[in-house]
């Protein structure tokens, strides 16, 4: 029952993360997300997973996103308070005619194509979307009529190479947690080339987020 | 009928998840909303794998000299693994938006493509 009302609630978080118009609580809501996610990886036993889900998924993700939130902006869709901002300030600061005309300009532009997708294309997208997502889940809960039960001790899945991992794993490694036996032993290589691509991910980042030296 | 509804009812639960993340995807224009989208997506896709290695009455993969029967402790490595890069996908990520934000002055896809179009149209910048 418990487990019900976690899945329930993961539900919940993540509709609600979606639906949010505010950023930052969307952000937050995510993060609530990914800490039950942890519980319920408790629950299931993958202890660790769960520690790295809640240090690294929620920690360090709702970390990196609210710092992307903090160097741009935290409304989703405020197109019409922005633009009655920039009006607010160029009728505040009586900026020179130059540029409240391409502002102005400007302004139009985007009040033009945003309602020509108004008219045509957001509800139509939205619906299309909707209709792709469902045809999508269909097919998927159509995938798991085959599927082994939640918790069958003979699912493929646990019967082919798993038993000879746990039986062997404390001799060959000497450690006691399976998970670190493969992670760091039999998989070293693998973990090696995991790191690599963290490294890979932190030089694309500076990359792009550098700043060009003032000529 | 109710035994199948018990059995499978998780991976039901599993395939909403990821479509709440798909949809936020494709639907929403905001990109850190995509992003959010990405990591929902993702996350239901680790919760797909882990359950998976849920044997019913199995302990924890840890040696233990009172455990029957242990839980599956491969698909644990697995994503142990896949959430790392996850981490590392959604940095990168959020590092192109924050540009993106720097050129365009906004994270609405719509405007940005209206505004790539508008620059095509006038040639350049």
């Amino acid at each position: 029952m418990i487990d019900f009302i976690l899945l329930f609630f993961l539900v919940v978080c993540a509709i609600a993360a979606v639906r949010m118009k505010d950023l930052l609580s969307a952000i937050i809501i995510l993060g609530a997300y990914s800490l039950v996610m942890a519980v319920v990886w408790t629950r299931m036993n993958a202890v660790d997973v769960a520690f790295t889900e809640a240090s690294v998924g929620a920690g360090i993700t709702s970390v990196l996103l609210l710092a992307a939130l903090s160097r741009t902006q935290r409304g989703e869709d405020d197109r019409r308070r922005r633009t009655e901002d920039r009006r607010h300030d160029a009728e505040d600061t009586r900026q020179d005619m130059e540029d409240r005309r391409r502002g102005a300009e400007e302004r139009r532009r985007k009040t033009e194509f945003s309602t020509r997708t108004k008219k045509t294309g957001i509800s139509a997208h939205s619906l299309l979307s909707l209709i792709v997502v469902i045809v999508t889940g269909a097919v998927l809960v159509y995938g798991t009529i085959d599927m082994p039960d939640y918790g069958d001790p003979d699912a493929p899945a646990n019967l082919h190479v798993a038993p000879r991992y746990i039986e062997r794993s404390y001799k060959d490694t000497g450690a006691e947690n399976f998970v670190t036996a493969v992670l760091a032993s039999y998989r070293g290589y693998d973990t090696l080339g995991e790191t690599t691509v963290i490294f890979t991910a932190g030089i694309c980042v500076i990359l792009l987020l550098r700043r060009k030296r003032e000529q | 009928m109710i035994e199948f509804i018990a059995g499978k009812y998780n991976y039901w639960i599993y395939i909403t998840l990821m479509m709440v993340g798909f949809y936020a995807m494709i639907a929403r224009g905001n990109l850190i909303k995509k992003i959010i989208g990405m990591n929902i997506f993702q996350t239901a896709i680790f919760l797909f794998y882990i359950s998976v290695a849920k044997v019913k009455d199995g302990t924890a993969p840890i040696l233990w000299d009172k455990a029957v029967i242990y839980d599956n402790p491969l698909p644990h490595v697995l994503i142990l693994t896949a959430i790392v890069v996850s981490v590392s996908t959604t940095a990168v990520a959020l590092a192109l938006v924050i540009r993106i934000y720097k050129e365009y002055g906004t994270m609405e896809e719509d405007t940005i493509l209206g505004m790539t179009e508008n620059r095509e149209r006038t040639g350049g910048n």
